[in-house]
C-alpha cells in the first residue's frame, strides 16, 4: 500500500509541476500571438465576470439591474440613455408628440428578431401589453394605456394623462417577438407568453429579441454564452463576437480572475481593490459617480423626538458626509445632501452637506433634548457598499450630540421584512430611481404613506408633508421641462429644510477591464453597459 | 447483529426527521423568498399574492406535512431561483462537490498515511519534526485564507493555475459533468482540492501518528519484535492495521466537517458545487433549496455514520454490547 500511495503521490506532484510548466509557455504564446491577430482574424471573445447572472431569459419577469443589463444585450429598447442623460434612437428612429397624451414612434425598418421574424409595430404593442401584465413592471406603466399600431412601422404610446416621463419609460420597452412568444408551449401546455417567476415557462428558457447577442448556451448560475447576432441591424457597433459571462459572487475571486487574466472584464469592482487594479499594467479601471442615494429614515411615528424638525436637523448637522466618504468609502462615493444626483432634473445645486457639530448641539438644546435620548436602528450588511461600516460611523457621530443609537445589522434577505415592519426607529435605505428621474424618489420615499395609491411605500420615516405630495403629483403631468425642473428642485429644498431624512452619499460605479477595450465608452450611470458597442482592439 | 442493524436504521430515520424539522422551522428566519423574486416596486399586496401561490402563507404544520408527504415520493420541492425541482438542482451540482471531495480525500490519504507512519516510527528525526510543525501551521490557517493565498500566489502572481470555476467538463453517463477527464478540468481542481484538504490533512497526519505510536508501544508489537519478524511486516501488518480502526471512525465523522468546508472552498473558488449553491440559496432566501440541501447533507451524514457503525460492529463485536445499553 505504501508503494502504491507513494506512486500516486509522485504522479500527483509531477502532474502539478507539469501543469505549472505547461501553463507558463501558453501565456507567452498568447502574448506573441496577439499582434498577429489582425492578419488572421480570430473570434473576438469577451470573458466577462459579474456578481450575478440574469435570473431568467424573460426580460419582463423581474425588474432589476441584472435583468436590464441582460435586456440591453439580447433585446434592444425603443430608445436608450446616452451618457449625458439624453436619448438616442434604437428601434425607434424618431419620435414626436402628437398630443399631450400621445407620443408617436417611427420604428426602424428591416430589423430582424433572432427567430428570423421581422420586427414591426405589432411587436411593440404586444410587448407593452405584456409589460402591463408583469407584476414587476406594471407599476411603472400605470400611466400608460394600450399602445396603438397606426402603421406597420409606426406606434403610438398613449398615456391616461399628460406624462413627463414618456421617453424615460420608452427606455424600458424592449420589444419581444410576438410570433415567437405566441401559442402554446407543448412542454407545459401553457401559453408561451406566460410570465412565471418560480417555475418553468417558455419565456424563462427561450428568447427572441432584436439585440446584438443571442443566448447560445445557458447554465443558470454557472455560465451564459452570448453569440453575436449575424443579422443585427446596427452594423456600426462593436466587434465582440462572443461573450462568456461567468457569475462570480465573491469579490476577491472576481478581482483575482481579472488579475490572473482568466477574465477580461469585471463589474462591480470592490472598493478595496480599486487602487490595485488601477496600478496594474494592462488593466483599466473606469469609475463614475452613481445615482443610487443612500439614506437613513427617521421614524416619526415610533419616536416622538423625530417628529421634531429641530432634532432631525440636528442629526443632519451632526453627520459628516464628506468624512464618511473619505474614510469609510475611501473616496469611492459622492457626498450628498439631497436625493437627486447631478444631471437629474430635480438636482438642486444650492444644497450641500451641512456638517457642523456646534450647530447640531445647539439645535438639540433648542429642541429640548440637551441630554439626547436613546433609539434603535437597523441596516443591511450585504446590500450597499460598506453598509455596515457606514451605519457604525453614523452611530458614532450621533453619540456626539447625545443620541445613543443601538444598531442591528442583518443580511438583505432578512432586512426587507424588518424594514417593512418598521422594526426600528432609524432604518437605512438606498434608492436608485427606476425612471432616472427625481419624482421617483419622492413618490416612494417621502410622500405620505398611502396603502391604496401605493405612494410612500418605502417611507419608513412616516414623513408626511402635503406640499411635497402636491408638487410631486403635479410634476408627473408637467411636460414643460423647465417648469418641471423648478418643481422638483423645490421639493428637494423642502426635504432639505425639513431634514425629512439623512442623506449620506451616492455610491460610485466601477468597471475594470483589460486595457485594449473602449470600456469607458460603453458604460453609463445606469450601470447598463452597452456590450454590443464594445470594441476589443 | 440483525437487531443492531435495525435499531441503527430506525435511529437514522428519526435523526432525518429531526433534521428536516429543524431545517424547515428555521427557513423563515432567512427571509422572504418572494422579496428576492420581485423588484423593489412591487406592492405588498402583490407580494402577498405570490406568497399565497407558493403556499408560504399556510400554517407551519401544514407546510411541513406537505413537505414530508412529498419527500416520501422523492419530491423535495422547487427551487424558486432555478425554477426547477430542487432534487434536479442538487443532482446537477453534486458531481462538482463529489469530485472535489474525492480529490481532497485522495490528497489526504496519500499524504497522511506515509507521513503519519514515518513520523510515528522515527519521531525524533528532523523530517518528522518538520512534518509535525507544519501540521500545526496547517490546522491553524482557515480554509478561506489558504484558498485566497493559493489564488494570489499561483493565479495572480505566477499565472500557473486558473483562479476560479471548474474549467472544461465532459459529460459522463449522460448527466455527470466531470472535470477529471480534461487537462483544463484537472488544472482547475488542483487549488480547490489542496485548499479543502488543508485542514484535514494535518489532522490525519497527527491522528495516524499518535495512534501508531500507541500501537507500537503495545505488548503484541513488542512480542512481534521479540519473535524476530522483519520491521516492515511489524509496521504494516501488525501495527498499521490496528491503527486504522479509530482512523476510519474519525474519518467518517470528519467527512461531515469536510462537507462544511466545501462551502467555504467552493465559495472562494466559485466552484459550482453544492456548497456554493447552498450559500447562494441562503443569500437569495431560496428556502426550498436551502432546506433540501440541509436534508440531503443530513442524509449523507446519517448514512455514512450508520455504515461506519455497522462496519465497526462487524470488525469489533463488542460494539454491539455498547449499542444494546
Amino acid at each position: 500500500m505504501s508503494r502504491l500511495s507513494l506512486l500516486v503521490l509522485t504522479l500527483m506532484v509531477s502532474a502539478m509541476l507539469l501543469a505549472g510548466c505547461g501553463e507558463a509557455p501558453k501565456e507567452e504564446k498568447a502574448e506573441k500571438a496577439a499582434p498577429a491577430e489582425t492578419a488572421a482574424p480570430e473570434k473576438v471573445v469577451l470573458k466577462l465576470a459579474m456578481d450575478a447572472d440574469p435570473v431568467s431569459l424573460d426580460p419582463q419577469v423581474q425588474l432589476s439591474g441584472g435583468m436590464l443589463q441582460y435586456a440591453h444585450m439580447v433585446f434592444d429598447p425603443l430608445v436608450r440613455w446616452t451618457k449625458d442623460g439624453g436619448f438616442e434612437p434604437r428601434l425607434a428612429e424618431r419620435w414626436e408628440s402628437i398630443s399631450p397624451t400621445v407620443t408617436r414612434f417611427y420604428l426602424r425598418q428591416g430589423v430582424k428578431f433572432h427567430s428570423g421574424n421581422e420586427f414591426t409595430a405589432e411587436d411593440v404593442v404586444f410587448s407593452i401589453a405584456r409589460l402591463k401584465k408583469s407584476e414587476d413592471f406594471k407599476g411603472l406603466f400605470t400611466a400608460f394605456g394600450d399602445a396603438v399600431a397606426t402603421d406597420k412601422y409606426v406606434v403610438d404610446l398613449v398615456t391616461h394623462e399628460p406624462y413627463g416621463l414618456v421617453m424615460a419609460m420608452a427606455t424600458y420597452i424592449f420589444p419581444m417577438d410576438k410570433a415567437f412568444y405566441t401559442g402554446t408551449d407543448p412542454k407545459n401546455d401553457k401559453p408561451k407568453d406566460l410570465i412565471l417567476k418560480t417555475d418553468y415557462s417558455f419565456a424563462n428558457y427561450n428568447e427572441s429579441g432584436t439585440g446584438p447577442f443571442v443566448v447560445t448556451e445557458r447554465e443558470q448560475g454557472v455560465k451564459v454564452t452570448f453569440t453575436r447576432f449575424a443579422d443585427y441591424w446596427d452594423k456600426a457597433t462593436g466587434n465582440v463576437e462572443e461573450i462568456i459571462l461567468t457569475p462570480i459572487s465573491e469579490a476577491p475571486t472576481r478581482v483575482a480572475a481579472l488579475l490572473s487574466g482568466d477574465v477580461d472584464f469585471i463589474m462591480p469592482v470592490p472598493p478595496n481593490d480599486l487602487e490595485r487594479i488601477n496600478t496594474t499594467e494592462g488593466l483599466k479601471l473606469v469609475t463614475m459617480s452613481g445615482s443610487r442615494i443612500i439614506t437613513f429614515q427617521l421614524n416619526q411615528k415610533r419616536r416622538p423626538e423625530f417628529a421634531n424638525a429641530k432634532v432631525r436637523q440636528a442629526m443632519a448637522y451632526a453627520y459628516d458626509n464628506n468624512g464618511v466618504v473619505a474614510k469609510v468609502m475611501k473616496g469611492f462615493a459622492t457626498a450628498a445632501a439631497q436625493n437627486s444626483p447631478k444631471g437629474y432634473q430635480g438636482n438642486n445645486p444650492a444644497l450641500t452637506p451641512r456638517f457642523d457639530l456646534e450647530k447640531a448641539k445647539a439645535l438639540m438644546v433648542e429642541a429640548g433634548y440637551p441630554d439626547g435620548f436613546e433609539c434603535t436602528m437597523i441596516a443591511p450588511n450585504n446590500r450597499y457598499v460598506n453598509d455596515e461600516k457606514i451605519s457604525q460611523a453614523f452611530v458614532a457621530m450621533m453619540s456626539k450630540i447625545g443620541i445613543k443609537v443601538s444598531l442591528k445589522t442583518m443580511p438583505k434577505a432578512q432586512y426587507w421584512d424588518q424594514f417593512d415592519a418598521q422594526a426600528a426607529d432609524i432604518q437605512m435605505i438606498g434608492w436608485h430611481s427606476d425612471t432616472e428621474d427625481s419624482a421617483n424618489f419622492f413618490e416612494y420615499l417621502y410622500m405620505c404613506p398611502n396603502k391604496e395609491t401605493g405612494k410612500g411605500q418605502y417611507n419608513s420615516g412616516n414623513y408626511c408633508n402635503e406640499k411635497v405630495d402636491e408638487i410631486t403629483m403635479a410634476s408627473n403631468t408637467e411636460t414643460d421641462v423647465e417648469k418641471r425642473k423648478a418643481m422638483l428642485q423645490e421639493v428637494e429644498q423642502i426635504l432639505f429644510d425639513d431634514a425629512a431624512f439623512i442623506p449620506l452619499h451616492w455610491q460610485n460605479l466601477s468597471w475594470a477591464s483589460k486595457k485594449d477595450m473602449n470600456t469607458e465608452d460603453i458604460v453609463n450611470v445606469m450601470n447598463f453597459p452597452y456590450f454590443g458597442n464594445l470594441v476589443i482592439k | 447483529m440483525f437487531a443492531f442493524t435495525i435499531k441503527r436504521i430506525a435511529q437514522a430515520i428519526l435523526v432525518m426527521l429531526i433534521i428536516s424539522f429543524i431545517g424547515f422551522s428555521i427557513k423563515n428566519a432567512f427571509g422572504d423568498p418572494v422579496r428576492e423574486l420581485v423588484g423593489e416596486r412591487v406592492t405588498p399586496e402583490e407580494r402577498a399574492k405570490i406568497r399565497d401561490q407558493l403556499g408560504l402563507n399556510d400554517p407551519f404544520m401544514v407546510q411541513y406535512g406537505r413537505f414530508l408527504k412529498n419527500a416520501t415520493h422523492g419530491d423535495l420541492g422547487r427551487s424558486f431561483f432555478f425554477k426547477k425541482p430542487v432534487t434536479e438542482v442538487i443532482i446537477s451540482k453534486a458531481p462538482a462537490t463529489i469530485e472535489l471531495v474525492f480529490c481532497a480525500a485522495l490528497i489526504i490519504i496519500t499524504l497522511s498515511v506515509p507521513l503519519g507512519i514515518y513520523s510515528a516510527i522515527h519521531p525524533k528525526r528532523l523530517f518528522s519534526r518538520i512534518v509535525m510543525g507544519g501540521s500545526i501551521v496547517g490546522v491553524s490557517i482557515p480554509v478561506f485564507l489558504t484558498a485566497i493565498l493559493l489564488i494570489y500566489i499561483f493565479s495572480v502572481e505566477l499565472h500557473w493555475l486558473p483562479s476560479f470555476g471548474r474549467g472544461e467538463t465532459v459529460k459522463v453517463f449522460g448527466w455527470w459533468d466531470s472535470g477529471l477527464l480534461t487537462k483544463d478540468g484537472l488544472l482547475h481542481l488542483i487549488m480547490p482540492s489542496i485548499a479543502l484538504s488543508s485542514i484535514m490533512l494535518p489532522l490525519f497526519i497527527r491522528l495516524i501518528r499518535s495512534e501508531m505510536m500507541e500501537v507500537l508501544e503495545s505488548e503484541y508489537v513488542k512480542y512481534a519484535w521479540a519473535k524476530g519478524i522483519k520491521p516492515r511486516r511489524v509496521w504494516w501488518v501488525h501495527a498499521f492495521k490496528n491503527t486504522l480502526l479509530p482512523v476510519i471512525t474519525v474519518g467518517g465523522v470528519q467527512l461531515g466537517i469536510m462537507v462544511a468546508f466545501t462551502i467555504l472552498t467552493e465559495t472562494v473558488f466559485q466552484w459550482q458545487g453544492m456548497g456554493s449553491m447552498f450559500i447562494e440559496s441562503v443569500e437569495r432566501a431560496d428556502t426550498a433549496l436551502m432546506v433540501s440541501y440541509i436534508v440531503v447533507v443530513g442524509f449523507i451524514f446519517v448514512v455514512v455514520n450508520t455504515i461506519v457503525d455497522l462496519i465497526y460492529g462487524l470488525v469489533n463485536p463488542t460494539v454491539r454490547v455498547a449499542g444494546r445499553k
